[in-house]
């Protein structure tokens, strides 16, 4: 039984505002009965279209201690999403129907998000042969993004054969651009820091090479190609070129690119470890006029949870990777300012177009699914890592005060969030 | 007095002058027959070398012992860190144990400065990964002013392998805090990116040793790691001591005063030649001596000596 609720005075993507019934998983016509609903006051709140994450680490199966579908969809919601999609690295590796569907089916079972499983490229991402995408295409998964993240698809004759492929199912393939040569050892941005850090470095030029190579590839084969967590200025230049040239190529960056610089590793404490790591000052400038641009299509969060055992230790030592869901829509508000519109193209039907999840990314309005979420954008909040409701706390923004707070999150009509808390 | 030597930058050049003044002090002590303090009576400093590091932990241990101190060796060989033992446990067992001092020694850039998180006793870096070495820096400065006199001025060249070595590091930061001109020399495959912001605005690099030689009073020598070849950082071995290495010949070039530096081990053939290495100008064998007596100026500083 789908429940009726009234949210009063909420500002649709900063219009004037409005009341919104949600009744049978969708927003009612204008003038409904509103009788019996339960009544959510969002005066001052904004609404969004529900977020999409194109780019999230659950780690089921495998690392249960880390994450879970479960765990990994609360947090999700809690951020405002909608819909996550979830890499395929888990142990063993989405490389089969069987893994896929088995992700799928524990993100229904969680009923926090949709749960949007990406397939890996290649066996076990080992980066030798194709999985079987046409399989995990058909299943009941029906998967069309395909990423070997964590592992870069680097020979240059597979990535062809790969974004060949899966034209035949309109998939894409999402590349983690590093050139493995360039980055044998590598810990953290090649440049002034890691000088005097004394921490091999993660050359800018490994993303840049590989960006150009992939974007010449899909251009002659005709295909989708869309690159992971972009993190270099020189990046965005290959991007722009690649997308003058007409080639189909869509661009994420993270959050943390967004903020953050290497200069965070000074501290030797591995919560600011992430793959490709933070850049400079320089980068992070360039990646946000990028993102307002649109050269960079969305904001992705690269959600990537850790045990405590892996990040309290060496920094040579630890796992890539931090947390990101709850904190995302703070930053990028942070980072563009209070445009709505921006904003829900970014995070919203930008990557929801990408991944084709077509009941995602439509902005609340009569007719439309009730799939959005209820943002107080002056609300400010201090990051406690104890907080999340992620299993892990490997969050980079401890202490930092954000602005803007989920208040609500609907999916299809039914609350994931009520009051800033989920609701199962 | 700072709390821990996790790195040269952690001195300034009024600290760094009182650890080498307090060190001259404490030298006269190994020419007396009783070579022992009784500073440190009563305090434990621990020893922990994740590394095999013979000179440089028997150089702390020899530094403690004669400040009276009790010393601990906690090697990570045949202890629990053999088993999977994390640094933050280790770091709680040397917190429960009392450990004053914690001198560490460790593979991993960064280490020493995670332990300081976790011990409430000082910390000193005793080399970690491809960061940093503190106290050779010291030694290695101490060395240069007791031959030549003074520091302020002086053009140091450190060649070799500077993109992996600790030694570099330290150095390029403590010497150029000290007034000192440096110039590092090698390949440009091992000369770190951005090295001259990362470590000091006046820091030159130079590709050619020759052209160096001639205007400098040191010249240090790096350990060159054979290995190395097989990463294509240079071609062979031969190429390098062509280019790089120090020979009779080079050693020709330099001033009258100049002194020969290395920190060792020396690979002899490699970065430097037997007769270099055994020359009246090389300072090999008091770049040790004075090693025992910088550390006890270190941990005599940290300890909460005067």
């Amino acid at each position: 039984m789908s429940s009726t609720f009234l949210v009063k005075g909420v500002s649709v993507l900063g219009a004037e505002p409005t009341d919104l019934l949600i009744r049978d998983g969708v927003v009612a016509e204008v003038g409904g009965d509103a009788r019996g609903a339960q009544v959510v006051d969002a005066a001052g709140l904004v609404a969004l279209p529900g977020l999409v994450d194109l780019h999230t680490h659950l780690r089921e199966p495998g690392r249960e201690d880390a994450e879970t579908v479960e765990s990994g969809s609360r947090a999700a919601a809690l951020g405002g999403y909608t819909a996550v999609c979830a890499m395929a690295n888990t142990s063993p590796v989405a490389d089969t129907a069987g893994v896929v569907e088995q992700v799928w089916r524990l993100g229904r079972e969680a009923g926090l998000v949709d749960v949007q499983p990406i397939g890996a490229v290649t066996v076990g991402l080992a980066g030798q042969h194709l999985a079987e995408l046409g399989a995990m295409a058909t299943s009941a998964a029906k998967v069309r993004i395909f990423s070997d993240d964590g592992h870069c698809v680097s020979d240059a004759r597979l990535m062809r054969r790969a974004l060949e492929y899966v034209k035949a199912f309109d998939g894409v393939i999402a590349q983690h651009a590093e050139e493995p040569r360039l980055t044998e050892g590598a810990q953290m941005h090649e440049g002034e820091v890691s000088a005097r850090l004394g921490l091999t470095g993660w050359p800018a030029v490994a993303e840049e090479a590989i960006i150009a190579r992939d974007a010449l590839l899909a251009g002659h084969v005709g295909a989708r190609l869309h690159v992971c967590h972009v993190s270099t200025a020189g990046s965005v230049d290959v991007i722009r070129q690649a997308k003058a040239a007409g080639v189909r190529v869509t661009a994420e960056v993270t959050p943390h690119h967004l903020l953050l610089t290497d200069e965070r590793a000074t501290s030797y404490d591995p919560v600011f470890k992430v793959n490709p790591p933070l850049r400079t000052k320089t980068d992070v400038a360039a990646l946000r006029s990028a993102l307002a641009e649109g050269l960079i299509d969305i904001v992705a969060t690269d959600h990537a949870p850790h045990a405590v055992e892996d990040k309290e230790c060496e920094w040579a030592y630890a796992r890539p990777g931090m947390i990101g869901l709850e904190t995302a829509l703070s930053i990028v508000l942070d980072v563009l300012g209070p445009d709505w519109e921006l904003i829900a193209e970014r995070m919203s039907r930008t990557p929801a177009r990408i991944a084709g999840l077509t009941e995602h990314g439509r902005t609340p309005a009569p007719g439309e699914p009730a799939t959005f979420t209820l943002f107080d954008p002056a609300a400010r909040w201090e990051v406690d890592p104890t907080g999340s409701a992620s299993r892990s706390r490997n969050t980079p923004y401890a202490g930092m005060t954000l602005p803007g707070r989920i208040v609500a999150t609907f999916l299809r009509g039914e609350p994931t969030v009520l009051d800033g808390k989920a609701v199962k | 007095m700072i709390k821990h030597l996790l790195s040269a930058a952690d001195l300034d050049a009024q600290h760094a002058t009182l650890v080498l003044d307090t060190a001259a002090e404490l030298a006269n002590l190994s020419s007396r027959e009783v070579k022992k303090l009784p500073t440190l009576r009563g305090r434990t400093v621990v020893n922990l070398f994740y590394e095999d590091s013979t000179r440089t932990r028997i150089s702390f241990e020899a530094a403690a012992k004669r400040l009276s101190a009790d010393v601990i060796n906690f090697s990570a060989k045949g202890s629990s860190v053999s088993k999977g033992e994390s640094l933050k446990d280790t770091a709680l067992t040397l917190q429960a144990m009392g450990a004053d001092a914690v001198v560490v020694r460790h593979p991993a850039s960064g280490a020493p400065h995670r332990l300081a998180q976790w011990v409430d006793g000082s910390v000193v870096n005793a080399g970690d990964g491809t960061h940093e070495h503190p106290t050779q820096a010291l030694l290695d400065a101490y060395t240069m002013r007791s031959r030549l006199g003074r520091l302020a001025g002086l053009h140091v060249a450190i060649v070799g392998d500077v993109l992996h070595s600790r030694v570099a590091r330290s150095n390029v930061l403590l010497l150029t805090t000290l007034g000192a001109k440096v110039t590092v020399v090698g390949p440009p495959t091992l000369i770190p990116v951005d090295v001259g912001p990362a470590l000091s605005p006046d820091l030159r690099v130079s590709y050619d040793l020759d052209a160096v030689l001639p205007d400098v009073d040191v010249v240090m020598m790096l350990r060159v790691q054979r290995e190395r070849m097989n990463d294509s950082y240079f071609p062979s071995t031969r190429e390098y001591a062509r280019r790089y290495g120090l020979d009779a010949a080079r050693m020709r070039r330099l001033p009258e005063h100049a002194i020969v530096m290395h920190p060792g081990p020396m690979v002899r053939g490699m970065e430097i030649t037997p007769e270099v290495a055994d020359s009246a100008r090389s300072t090999i064998v008091e770049q040790v001596a004075n090693g025992v007596s910088v550390r006890m100026a270190v941990l005599y500083l940290l300890l909460g000596g005067k």
